[in-house]
């Protein structure tokens, strides 16, 4: 007879504490042994997670109105610019953005300062009206002092990433990290196996309303992340062998920590922020335990060069080999280094497993499913552009 | 016989005597130059591997902070702020000499100050800059 569990039955065996709920990489090994029909009726609830350095990630606060009243234009917190364009004291500061005086400072940054308690100083300007007569302030605020602080963040978790390496002569820095010349080094962002992402690679759980391990505490899927895609080649197993689709996520910060949430500048490239992340993967059905039973040797990606333009591939290896330390790219063995944290991300899965089992997280059913067949569009250069 | 790599830093007046022709003349000790910084007149800094009789060693850095020239070994010149660290592995990158690694059952980074080189690349390779190594 076929397994097919609800999401009610799951949340009711949590509530009782009579789950079952293993982390990614235990049903990985429970898999080695067990059938996916024994996994479906043995395990509810599989936890995944990630930490790595997401930059569509940002914040979104409301200052609260000073008196008399601004309705802020230009917007500077620590010397970073914010979005204006919102209403009088909104804002949005992205991971990304810096200080244009310390470019080893920026928003990731500032929202790491907020969260772990620190004074900011935001300064604002304005042409000033009938309703919002002030022109100028500069003041300090932090956590307790600012209304709504929510991390709202459009691209994060991507399912699957790409390898980088660098077959040039001079030394690149990127985002995957400083890559040294003529193949000495190649670097990778996905925890494998215990990637969210990966281990719903349909997304017959994850959807808008998911609720998830965000930074700390729980938020939530709102949307498709930008640049979803999920047209990209698959293997045998229906798994992308590239960087595929994305969610957006959104929590609220004044309940995170930096734990789990932390500003990085990477070399010559610019600032960024670690999200931790962490998904659990209820079993309704035989088909949702064969997709989590995956593990690093079933999981491909891609390695590209990053130093040619166009990043051609160079080839398409496992986790498990990249995980070993060093893989083959033609006839040379390359040195292998990730730029994302197992470690951060394998206690995000136990911290997740752990609030399940005290019945402190509710799994919640998608309200509405992620869109199929979507694809990108580049960006096209008309022609008086060109000029 | 062991061996242990140190710093040496050199005072202006010492940039230009040959310190290292001494320790393995009267000292018996093997070294080994992996990475030099010398601006006669200025200032200079070595990295050297010493192998050699221990008593040797121990006289040898004895002769060297007799005449000015500090002596330390690597470890105490390298510093990691371990209690900030992610274990993110963007520093394992950059170290060709094996100094950093992952460990492959925690995935957590460890540091094996001996095999150390201070070619510095992991310095501006941290994202969250928490190496100091005091080479000059």
């Amino acid at each position: 007879m076929a397994i097919i569990k609800s999401y009610e039955e799951i949340n009711q065996k949590l509530k009782s504490g009579e789950a079952v709920i293993l982390t990614a990489e235990e049903v990985s090994k429970m898999a080695l042994t067990a059938s996916p029909e024994e996994i479906a009726e043995k395990v509810d609830v599989v936890t995944t997670a990630t930490f790595g350095a997401m930059c569509s990630s940002g914040a979104i606060i409301n200052f609260g109105h000073a008196n008399p009243p601004i309705r802020m234009e230009k917007i500077r917190l620590n010397g970073v610019p914010c979005y204006e364009g919102l209403a009088a004291v909104d804002s949005y500061i992205g991971a990304a953005a810096c200080n244009p005086d310390n470019p080893k400072y920026g928003g990731a940054h500032v929202i790491q300062d907020l969260l772990d308690g620190k004074d900011i100083e935001l300064e604002a300007w304005a042409k000033g009206t009938d309703c919002y007569p002030r022109k100028h302030i500069r003041t300090k605020i932090n956590i307790n002092t600012v209304n709504e602080f929510t991390l709202f963040n459009p691209r994060n978790a991507y399912q699957n990433y790409n390898v980088a390496v660098n077959t040039t002569k001079k030394m690149i820095h990127t985002y995957m990290g400083t890559l040294l010349p003529n193949l000495r080094n190649a670097t990778y962002s996905t925890s494998g196996e215990l990637s969210p992402l990966l281990n719903d690679p349909e997304f017959k759980t994850i959807g808008l309303g998911t609720r998830i391990f965000l930074g700390g505490t729980q938020g939530f899927v709102v949307w498709p992340g930008t640049q979803f895609h999920t047209t990209k080649p698959k293997n045998e197993l229906g798994v992308p062998v590239t960087n595929a689709a994305t969610i957006a996520v959104m929590g609220n910060l004044k309940e995170m920590s930096s734990e789990y949430l932390h500003a990085a500048y990477l070399d010559k490239y610019g600032v960024s922020l670690f999200v931790g992340i962490g998904i659990p993967i209820p079993i309704l059905d035989v088909e949702m335990a064969k997709r989590v039973s995956i593990n690093n040797s079933q999981i491909e990606t891609s390695v590209l060069d990053y130093g040619t333009v166009g990043t051609p591939k160079l080839g398409q290896v496992t986790y498990e080999e990249l995980q070993s330390g060093s893989i083959k790219i033609g006839n040379k063995n390359i040195r292998t280094a990730p730029v994302a944290s197992l470690a951060k991300a394998r206690k995000i899965a136990n911290e997740l497993k752990s609030c399940l089992q005290k019945g402190d997280f509710e799994i919640s059913k998608p309200v509405q499913m992620f869109p199929k067949n979507t694809s990108l569009n580049g960006l096209k250069e008309t022609e008086a552009d060109n000029d | 016989m062991i061996k242990k790599k140190y710093i040496l830093n050199f005072p202006p007046q010492s940039g230009d005597k040959a310190f290292t022709y001494h320790l393995v003349k009267d000292y018996d000790i093997r070294i080994n130059i992996l990475k030099a910084e010398v601006y006669p007149g200025k200032r200079g800094s070595l990295l050297l591997e010493l192998h050699g009789k221990k008593d040797n060693i121990e006289k040898g850095v004895e002769y060297l902070n007799n005449h000015h020239i500090s002596c330390e070994p690597i470890d105490k010149r390298i510093h990691l702020e371990e209690e900030k660290c992610i274990d993110c592995g963007n520093c394992t990158a950059v170290c060709f000499a094996g100094s950093l690694t992952m460990n492959k059952e925690t995935w957590k980074l460890e540091f094996d100050k001996d095999k150390c080189i201070v070619c510095e690349l992991c310095i501006p390779a941290c994202p969250l800059n928490l190496f100091e190594i005091d080479f000059r």
